[in-house]
């Protein structure tokens, strides 16, 4: 309640009609059509399976229901998932759930953007028991608030289906685990092959080939990279792997996570200068453009690749499949390129979720089944659990699992890193300011004065 | 002043004891539950809706709080949270700018040229009543619904501006022209807003003064600035109160735009970022009480200066 007399003054109206926020616009966007139907009954075949694999779990987790029965009864679902799509592709799961465990699902949908702004009043509430969310930071602060129920009983019969990534990405700080991974998608440099192939460019394997590649995009009168960050959110994704390839990604998460190292480490300094180095082929004007509007330039062949997340492939028309990616190039040889950023969506349980079905359901949606049965409808995204089958995902999807799979470490996104009072109000601005002036001596200044008042806490 | 004293000397001889008589007979039981009733709700209410949040924003701006949990984690700080604002916050001297020229603007040009099309408009000119509607149409939309609009005619690579004109200019982008693409936009609807509350008052002007004025020889605009003008009081205060508080409060168009970044920080979108996901409870209060004062100071000089003139 007192929350929102801060924002009383504002009063006016949350209008969170142009999506915009972190990176994970991608469920609620994805634009194709039709495939919830085809993909429900793709599943039946594998309902069963995964029948007797969750009641086995809730079993073996100690719940009151023998192994053989179905669980019965309600749980309830708290989902951003506001768009038509995702929202077809999760009733038709929550179908082959009911149907595997005789669990009702009862939905409750909130509007993407609403759903973040008011979570922590929603976490305090009364909350659905199992609700959408994601891994990183922005997990581990419920953890650490005590709104969260751990959920490792039910880990103990997955564990073997996830990679180490997946995991870590699920613990928060006092070793539970919390989260349930569903989905992710890598940021990489898209491109059309395309025109690749007709200008003769080949994919640059470190920053300096890049430009290369660059500057030859521009002679032959593209817009090298296409860029945008009128939202505030897309320039992150360029921070967060320049400092990862430069700095590593423990230097990145001690500095964007926990501010153990300083902004005004020469070495960040060093991650805006060469930013500043790639100003000249990146997109004008980028400040007053929305990822869409860039992604368009990519669609129409006038810019040359995009740096973005896979949800870049909704902007492609259907059916076209002129898209690939390389991974963000190799900066610095000893650093190498293993840290991929990779958002991942999934699923919490509340404090008060607590309960046989909303188990019974995080089980489920743990499983290769419910994903792939998920990810029907939207192919901008890849299934969390290792043991999915790749067999109907397209070229795009194999190789971001590839990116993944070989990933030492999986960033989060910045927004998901790291505080969400300092991602959202003190980054955006300060990258955006980065973006006009390219000072990146009073960037860093003006960050580490920012998170010196803001991490004490 | 002079008339409250004189009363009581020629009053109280005579009805004094009527007074009393009537008084005992006016207010029975039932009238104080009454009357009790009626002030107590709306200042219950008052004190609920209003004086409370006010009051405990106030207190909660010396404070650190994510806004999870009990009210003991709350840590005391003192005037931190005001000196981060002052000191520290980039957006904060940029955002006070942004409210102060959005400010002026609606003052000097956009609550103007709404009173001058209900001027135009009380004429009863042919159409006035279509004209009406269209200008007030934009009112009726919700402030979402004209961030759309706006979006569509302001966007560089797609919109109706730079699509028409064959111009390239960065509309939201480039921040030394967004604020006004957004004042534009704003101005939009507050002139429709205006015009109606105005025509209203006009309607309500007892025309024998316009017959005076016309008898006494005076001109149209004489006749508007002379006597219907003054006439229009309470109006004209009304409208500057909604003025000043539509300045203060602009948040939705530039939200829409941007979430209020680059070049259009105001201070309710950056409590509105601070106080939201962010949950940096404390410091968007102290933002939230910045934004309080700041417009109690215009508030109160002027309605302090229109009830003295009042008086006299």
């Amino acid at each position: 309640m007192l929350r929102i007399l801060g924002a009383g003054v504002a009063s006016a109206a949350a209008l969170p009609i142009l999506s915009a926020c972190t990176g994970t616009s991608t469920a609620a966007a994805s634009s194709s059509a039709a495939a919830s139907t085809s993909s429900a009954a793709g599943s039946s075949s594998a309902s069963s399976a995964a029948s007797s694999a969750a009641s086995s779990a809730v079993a073996g987790s100690g719940s009151s229901t023998s192994a053989a029965t179905q669980v019965g009864g309600t749980v309830t679902f708290g989902s951003n998932a506001s768009d038509a799509t995702p929202k077809a592709a999760y009733q038709a799961v929550f179908n082959a759930f009911k149907k595997a465990d005789g669990v009702d699902t009862k939905v409750n949908t909130v509007d993407h953007n609403s759903f973040q702004e008011n979570i922590n009043n929603y976490l305090q509430g009364s909350p659905d028991q199992v609700f959408t969310w994601f891994a990183g930071n922005r997990m581990q602060f419920f953890a650490a608030q005590g709104l969260l129920t751990p959920i490792d009983d039910v880990w103990s019969g997955i564990e073997s289906q996830y990679a180490d990534g997946f995991k870590s990405a699920s613990t928060a700080a006092d070793g539970k685990k919390y989260f349930i991974p569903f989905y992710n998608y890598p940021w990489a440099f898209f491109y059309r092959p395309s025109v690749f192939k007709a200008k003769g460019y080949t994919v640059p394997k470190t920053l300096d080939e890049l430009k290369t590649l660059a500057a030859k995009m521009a002679k032959d009168g593209l817009t090298p990279i296409a860029f945008a960050d009128k939202d505030g959110w897309p320039a992150m994704g360029t921070f967060d792997y320049l400092n990862q390839r430069i700095n590593g990604y423990q230097f990145h998460m001690d500095l964007v996570a926990t501010h153990k190292e300083s902004w005004t480490n020469p070495k960040v300094k060093t991650v805006f200068d060469t930013w500043k180095g790639l100003f000249p082929y990146l997109q004008t004007g980028a400040l007053g453009r929305t990822w869409q509007e860039a992604a368009q330039t990519l669609v129409k062949k006038q810019a040359g690749m995009y740096l973005l997340g896979m949800f870049v492939g909704q902007q492609f028309p259907v059916g076209d499949t002129d898209i690939d990616f390389f991974p963000f190039p190799e900066v610095d040889t000893n650093v190498g390129m293993d840290a991929v950023e990779a958002p991942i969506d999934g699923f919490l349980l509340s404090s008060k979720g607590q309960g046989p079905q909303s188990k019974a359901l995080l089980t489920y949606l743990a499983s290769p089944e419910a994903q792939l049965l998920y990810l029907g409808a939207d192919p901008s995204n890849v299934a969390a659990n290792k043991t999915a089958s790749t067999a109907k995902y397209t070229a795009l999807q194999k190789k971001a699992v590839a990116l993944i799979s070989s990933a030492k470490s999986i960033s989060q996104f910045l927004d998901r890193d790291s505080r969400p009072d300092f991602a959202s109000p003190v980054v955006i601005p300060a990258l955006q300011q980065f973006l006009k002036d390219g000072d990146s001596d009073s960037v860093t200044k003006s960050l580490e004065a920012q998170a010196k008042t803001i991490f004490t806490s | 002043m002079t008339a409250t004293q004189q009363t009581p000397v020629t009053a109280v001889p005579v009805e004094k004891p009527l007074d009393k008589n009537r008084r005992v007979h006016r207010l029975t039981g039932r009238d104080r539950v009454v009357i009790a009733l009626m002030i107590g709700i709306p200042t219950l209410i008052e004190a609920i809706l209003v004086w409370f949040p006010a009051i405990a924003s106030i207190i909660l701006s010396f404070g650190r709080w994510n806004g999870v949990g009990a009210f003991s984690k709350i840590q005391w700080i003192g005037t931190v949270n005001y000196q981060d604002v002052f000191n520290v916050d980039p957006n904060f001297w940029p955002a006070v700018r942004h409210n102060l020229i959005w400010l002026a603007f609606l003052a000097f040009i956009a609550s103007p040229a709404g009173m001058f099309l209900a001027v135009l408009l009380d004429r009863e000119l042919p159409g006035s009543k279509i004209m009406q509607s269209i200008f007030f149409l934009p009112v009726m939309f919700s402030l979402a619904l004209v961030g759309v609009i706006w979006q569509l005619i302001f966007s560089p690579d797609q919109g109706l501006i730079n699509g028409v004109f064959g111009t390239h200019v960065d509309w939201f982008g480039n921040p030394n022209i967004n604020l006004w693409a957004a004042l534009i936009a704003a101005s939009w609807k507050h002139i429709g807003y205006i015009m109606v509350l105005y025509l209203a008052g006009l309607k309500g002007v007892d025309p024998s003064l316009r017959e005076a004025a016309a008898i006494d020889g005076a001109t149209s605009r004489q006749t508007f600035f002379r006597v219907v003008f003054p006439a229009m009081k309470p109006i004209n205060i009304v409208i500057v109160v909604i003025t000043v508080i539509e300045a203060l409060r602009a948040f939705d168009i530039v939200f829409i735009i941007n979430k209020g970044t680059n070049g259009l920080q105001l201070l309710a979108t950056m409590i509105y970022t601070n106080s939201g996901a962010a949950a940096r409870v404390g410091y968007a209060s102290a933002l939230a009480v910045i934004l309080l004062v700041i417009a109690l100071v215009p508030i109160i000089s002027y309605l302090t200066q229109a009830f003295k003139e009042e008086k006299r």
